[in-house]
């Protein structure tokens, strides 16, 4: 009797041990990435001027004051309140293309595991294929081709995603399409459809977690490469990316805040991103290795 | 093994097949008309069906697809519509810098990179290998635009040590175009590098896992033997295809520091001809970056397999 007693409490110590808590760099990335998405949300009305607002009476490249909390752009307009548009427009453009593309990449990968065969053997080569053209051309030609219409960007990015997303999709889940219940879900008559959304995809969650994040800070750092080209986000809209190549000139006049703020702002993010991926990745158990080699 | 290099191979043409299928179809079929680009404003519909005529516009999709093709295979390139220039010669001075600029870095960043990536290995989470293992993710995180900037910024603006615009690289003044170079250099390899030093990190920390190391360690070898001796040739394989594939990388990251620093290369051209929608320079410029992609991943896949004795038969 005492020594189950004894043994319950060591045994709760264990299993809380097997899950370990965020440790101090998760808790600073989860809060920076929760921070982002507020400001996501409610930056416009935080915002003390509008997005396109010339600041009155303010001219281009001013210091920071009581006004202007980090000064005026190039055209002088408030640099803090279009970090805070870009924040929606950045934050919000990279979420939708990594899920639309999570969405299209696991469709083909889990069917592809499922079906196997014929379908499998092009789905494959296809994933392969689309692997071989480097993300940046693929994008520069379908905005060539496109412009670079708001869903071009989404579509363009969630497409880049999707073959790396179908690749590891289909790994995992032909380990899953092998086990009992999935079979035992065949043998039930269920449908294609209802096997990849009820039986394969809640167990492929945890590993592809860690996956969503690394593609999650792709899309901020290619949306921000592409904007910061010329060929992003269109003025008079901007994302942080856009911001950068607005105030390069500043770099000169000694107005480093408008160029930095914005830059810093991606960097912070995709740090903050980074922290929570390298926290899941511990967690998994599968080493980074194995996620980039395959 | 020469038949599977050979597979290798005949695979990889397949996908550069397949890859001019997208290319093609991403330029020409989609909405936006080559004679609408190169006659603009003033084109009426009389000069609008001429210009299609004569270049073959009318034709049905696919058998265009197959004249631009023979004309691609055969060396005809054709011009740039921007310029009227004929488009082998544009691409080969530019595709020439770029090689200079990007081995440049290739040979700083590769001996750096698996020099940095065995160290942290061989003390893992210890001192070295955790300032190591934190720069890395500030640099992953970064996109090489802002880098860039900031390079720029220490270097040129404040220093004065490097100009932030570079001249055009000549053969001739061999050093001095290195020193003006050392900032494009610099970002690429900063960007290509975290991903090198990660890589061969966790390959050579997954051998050191293995049995027969610990009989090696237990036998009393050194650690440096044992690294250098056991794990690096076992590691070899994961690392050669990892620095290919950041090698292929580097094709982005090309793009964007040869715009920051206004180098006269193909990715400078890429993006110029997307802005200026310059419909031939577009496919030729991706149709050569796509067959350097291809390349590089089959130079992997064959020094995989070289490396590793087991993937030399064939399932």
């Amino acid at each position: 009797m005492s020594q189950t007693t004894a043994a319950a409490p060591t045994q709760r110590k264990r299993s809380k041990r097997a899950r370990p808590r965020p440790d101090f760099w998760a808790w600073l990335g989860i809060s920076i990435v929760l921070t982002g998405i507020f400001l996501a949300i409610f930056g416009p009305y935080i915002a003390p001027y509008q997005v396109g607002e010339l600041v009155p009476g303010a001219s281009q490249f001013l210091p920071p004051s009581s006004e202007t909390l980090l000064g005026t752009d190039v055209l002088g307009r408030d640099v803090f309140t279009r970090l805070l548009y870009g924040a929606r427009l950045t934050i919000g453009i990279a979420l939708v293309a990594t899920v639309l593309g999570f969405v299209l990449g696991m469709a083909v990968g889990f069917s592809a595991a499922e079906i196997r065969g014929r379908y499998d053997d092009f789905v494959t080569w296809l994933i392969d294929v689309f692997l071989s053209f480097p993300p940046i051309l693929l994008a520069l030609i379908d905005i060539a081709s496109l412009s670079s219409d708001l869903w071009v960007l989404i579509g363009t990015i969630a497409i880049i995603h999707s073959s790396r997303v179908a690749r590891i999709g289909r790994s995992v889940a032909m380990n899953i399409a092998a086990l009992e219940f999935v079979e035992v879900a065949r043998a039930r008559g269920e449908g294609l459809v209802s096997i990849l959304v009820r039986e394969i995809w809640p167990s492929t969650i945890r590993p592809l977690a860690v996956e969503f994040g690394l593609r999650m800070t792709y899309s901020i750092l290619f949306l921000s490469s592409l904007s910061f080209l010329g060929l992003g986000i269109q003025p008079p809209d901007a994302d942080w990316g856009s911001m950068v190549k607005e105030n390069l000139n500043g770099l000169q006049t000694g107005a480093y805040l408008s160029v930095l703020a914005p830059a810093l702002a991606i960097a912070i993010l995709t740090v903050g991103v980074n922290l929570i991926v390298d926290w899941l990745g511990s967690q998994s158990g599968r080493s980074i290795s194995e996620e980039l080699t395959k | 093994m020469f038949k599977l290099i050979a597979k290798r191979l005949f695979l990889g043409l397949i996908t550069l097949l397949a890859i001019s299928v997208i290319v093609f179809i991403g330029t020409e079929i989609l909405p936006g008309d080559v004679a609408q680009a190169v006659l603009g404003q003033a084109a009426t519909p009389e000069t609008l069906a001429a210009l299609r005529a004569t270049l073959g516009l009318n034709e049905p999709a696919y058998v265009r697809y197959f004249i631009w093709l023979g004309k691609f295979l055969t060396g005809d390139l054709g011009v740039a519509l921007t310029n009227g220039m004929p488009l082998d010669r544009i691409i080969g001075q530019r595709l020439t810098n770029t090689i200079y600029l990007a081995l440049y870095a290739a040979v700083v960043a590769l001996p750096l990179a698996l020099a940095l990536g065995m160290l942290s290995a061989a003390w893992p989470e210890g001192t070295f290998d955790r300032i190591v293992s934190s720069v890395t993710v500030f640099f992953i995180s970064v996109p090489e635009f802002v880098i860039a900037l900031i390079l720029v910024l220490i270097f040129a603006v404040e220093l004065g040590w490097f100009p932030s615009i570079n001249p055009r690289p000549r053969w001739s003044d061999f050093f001095p175009t290195l020193g003006a170079m050392v900032l494009p250099m610099l970002t690429l390899v900063l960007t290509v590098l975290a991903h090198i030093i990660r890589m061969t990190r966790a390959a050579v920390l997954d051998v050191l896992k293995q049995a027969y190391i610990e009989m090696a360690l237990l036998k009393g070898v050194s650690k440096s033997r044992i690294i250098l001796k056991h794990a690096i040739p076992n590691a070899l394989g994961p690392i050669v295809n990892v620095i290919a594939l950041n090698l292929g990388y580097l094709i982005s990251g090309v793009v964007i520091v040869e715009v920051v620093f206004s180098y006269p290369g193909l990715g400078r051209l890429m993006v110029d001809s997307v802005v200026f929608r310059d419909v031939p320079q577009i496919q030729v410029v991706a149709m050569v970056f796509c067959a350097f992609y291809v390349s590089l991943n089959i130079l992997a896949d064959i020094g995989a397999i070289m490396a590793n004795p087991r993937l030399r038969y064939a399932k």
